[in-house]
């Protein structure tokens, strides 16, 4: 078990056409990734790495029965593939374009409230590297080779970060059941509780490592839910405890932050709801280790 | 980006909010000139500069004459203001707008923003408005109204009616209330803004609410859609080492320390900053050159970190994922060859390709000092940085 996807799921990559979408299309075909189709409009009928592409996603899954997508659509157009990704009944669809306007994503979201909670697409990112399910699936852009299969969930917002804890892990001979990046943009598809309420429920994870940023709630509503909710055990690390302050003009931003926005905050909701925290970013694979042992 | 407050006037003037009679000017005469064109006896002289808390940094004047207009003017032209805002550095005025002074009755806050706990737009007003209103906020939260708007509908004019009535407005300034806020919010959608604010929003003593100072922030990520508001930005309120990394599709923010960071990816750039700090040293900057990482991307990298001159090392972190570490070993072995730097330089590769990385680096007889893990290249900087200075203050 995994969560999310698994060798099965059959997936298209919306702008598979791209330089990038294409690039990352034989990527996941080597990885052992299941894609079915593509779609940019107008490319309808023509052929990318033996994958068939098609003009609507609706069209895709009708021919392809497909049940998750991966957006490397350019940012102007990304937030409308998403939508049509929800309205052509998909269950997840991975965003890995950066550059989405946050009004686009507003609108995503609040688009995506039309479907009931049930039928309700699955979206990780934008601005993120995907998820990969080592020796399973990749849905998404990071190098595989890091990841060792075993049994701990990793979540974040940072790409490259989410390697260094990968690596960090697979040199103590500690692998992953699933890693997830939710990706660093305001407004995002899954939160990092989303995430730990799956890997709570997944019997194949049996730890969760979660690497939080500097700035926004969510890492403190996380630490409400493991708080609350899980049985598993949870290491943390927090970048940006030296950052600056950031420099923004106004004072609204300033009026409406609540405790738990700066790193610092964050790291201190997080242990007092029971989590492990890496004191730096070259000892969260000792985090987990030790973590595991004690439990 | 930000934009002057004589713009975001401009801009939310054509969206119903009513702003004092003002212009702008590049030079003393042209004040005066505006000032005798506003008319009036009493005018504010307002330094544009890409801050608040203008009015403490001196930066705004009250004159009751054209010649007083043209001499505070003179004195705030070229004058580097410093706010809380601003940093250390301070940003420089090179634009002056004068407005027509109002009797000001009460003062009143207002301000948008993109709220990412609700993810959405979010009023934010206050009956206390000012220069304290992060102080009253803090002291009395219950005292600011918050609303968020739903953004399939917009914002209905009840909404605007209650924050209205919520400031205790009286009736008769109640409808110009409304209009107020329905077009800070219309301003907000159709620009793409993520910051509206009105500080102080005042009601005069004819009974008039005006928007004494305004200020707007807008989404990079949606310039693309908006050219007519992508030309209102100002290079000279921007740190001129983050403008070139802007140019340049760097991510850059400078800072005060001396160990500079050539880092892919913003959290793996964070983590780096840390760990620096965690080993005694202080960062330079933050530099994220993107998940990619291509040798030339590596190489303006090179040339934006070492133009600070406070820079004394330099530490690469560069976790290959879809890229190749011999790739990015090729681009800091060409950009080191191609303008040597005279000072140490810790790379730490890791990812792809590593191993071939490293030969490359070894191969190429330059001196940079190799680590293997991210705590081997932090405390490597530090100890290089740190050796560096104790070389330089003994000769």
């Amino acid at each position: 078990m995994t969560i999310l996807l698994d060798r099965s799921t059959r997936v298209l990559v919306l702008g598979i056409t791209g330089k990038i979408g294409s690039f990352h299309t034989a990527e996941m075909i080597a990885y052992g990734t299941n894609i079915v189709g593509g779609v940019t409009p107008g490319k309808g009928g023509t052929m990318v790495h033996n994958v068939p592409v098609f003009d609507t996603i609706k069209e895709a899954v009708e021919k392809t029965q497909a049940s998750a997508a991966i957006v490397f659509v350019p940012p102007p157009f990304a937030a409308d593939s998403i939508m049509e990704a929800a309205d052509a009944g998909l269950k997840l669809c991975v965003a890995i374009t950066d550059g989405i306007p946050a009004k686009d994503m507003i609108r995503v979201k609040r688009y995506m409230r039309r479907y009931a909670r049930e039928n309700r697409m699955q979206l990780v990112g934008p601005n993120c590297a995907g998820i990969i399910s080592p020796g399973k699936s990749l849905l998404g852009i990071m190098p595989g080779h890091i990841y060792l299969p075993g049994h701990i969930g990793v979540v974040g917002r940072s790409g490259t970060l989410g390697y260094e804890a990968a690596a960090q892990m697979k040199d103590l001979g500690i692998g992953i059941s699933t890693s997830v990046g939710i990706g660093g943009d305001p407004i995002n598809g899954s939160s990092f509780r989303d995430i730990l309420e799956l890997f709570e429920n997944d019997p194949d994870t049996h730890a969760v490592m979660m690497i939080g940023e500097i700035g926004g709630p969510q890492e403190a509503e996380a630490a409400a839910y493991i708080r609350e909710h899980m049985t598993k055990p949870v290491a943390a690390y927090v970048a940006g405890l030296s950052a600056p302050k950031g420099r923004r003009m106004g004072h609204a931003g300033a009026i409406i932050q609540a405790f738990g926005e700066s790193a610092s905050e964050k790291v201190e909701l997080l242990r007092d709801a029971g989590v492990a925290i890496s004191p730096s970013p070259s000892e969260i694979g000792r985090t987990m280790e030790t973590l595991l042992k004690a439990a | 980006m930000d934009i002057h407050e004589y713009q975001a006037k401009e801009i939310l003037s054509r969206f119903g909010v009513a702003v004092p009679q003002g212009g702008l000017a590049y030079s003393p005469e042209q004040a005066a000139y505006r000032a005798r064109d506003i008319g009036g006896s009493k005018w504010i002289v307002k330094a544009q500069i890409h801050s608040g808390g203008r009015g403490k940094a001196g930066g705004v004047k009250l004159c009751s004459s054209e010649h007083q207009v043209e001499e505070e003017a003179d004195e705030l032209f070229g004058k580097r203001l410093i706010t809380h805002q601003t940093g250390p550095q301070g940003k420089t005025v090179y634009r002056v707008y004068v407005e027509g002074a109002v009797a000001i009755k009460r003062e009143i806050y207002l301000g948008l923003v993109l709220d990412r706990k609700s993810e959405r737009v979010m009023v934010v007003a206050s009956s206390a408005g000012g220069m304290e209103i992060e102080e009253i906020a803090q002291r009395e939260p219950n005292s600011i109204i918050r609303s968020v708007v739903e953004p399939a509908v917009g914002m209905p004019a009840f909404q605007a009616r209650e924050i209205a009535f919520g400031l205790g407005l009286e009736p008769a300034l109640t409808q110009q209330a409304v209009n107020t806020i329905l077009g800070c919010y219309k301003a907000f959608e159709e620009l793409d803004a993520t910051m509206v604010e009105i500080n102080p929003l005042v009601v005069t003593e004819d009974n008039r609410l005006i928007a004494l100072d305004a200020k707007m922030t807008f989404d990079d990520n949606a310039l693309f859609r908006l050219p007519h508001i992508a030309e209102l930005r100002d290079k000279s309120q921007e740190d001129p080492r983050e403008t070139r990394a802007n140019d340049r599709g760097l991510s850059y923010v400078g800072l005060d320390g001396s160990i500079g960071c050539i880092v892919n990816g913003a959290g793996l750039a964070m983590a780096t900053m840390d760990m620096i700090k965690a080993a005694g040293g202080e960062p330079a900057n933050f530099l994220d050159i993107g998940g990619g990482a291509t040798p030339e991307r590596v190489a303006k990298a090179f040339r934006l970190v070492t133009s600070d001159q406070n820079v004394r090392a330099i530490l690469v972190n560069i976790f290959a994922g879809i890229n190749r570490c011999d790739w990015v070993a090729e681009g800091i072995v060409m950009a080191l060859q191609k303008s040597p730097i005279n000072m140490p330089v810790v790379v730490r590769l890791a990812g792809t390709h590593v191993e071939e990385g490293r030969k490359i680096l070894a191969r190429s007889g330059l001196p940079i000092i190799r680590a293997g893990t991210l705590a081997e290249a932090a405390s490597r900087a530090v100890a290089a940085w740190r050796n560096d200075s104790l070389t330089k203050v003994a000769s």
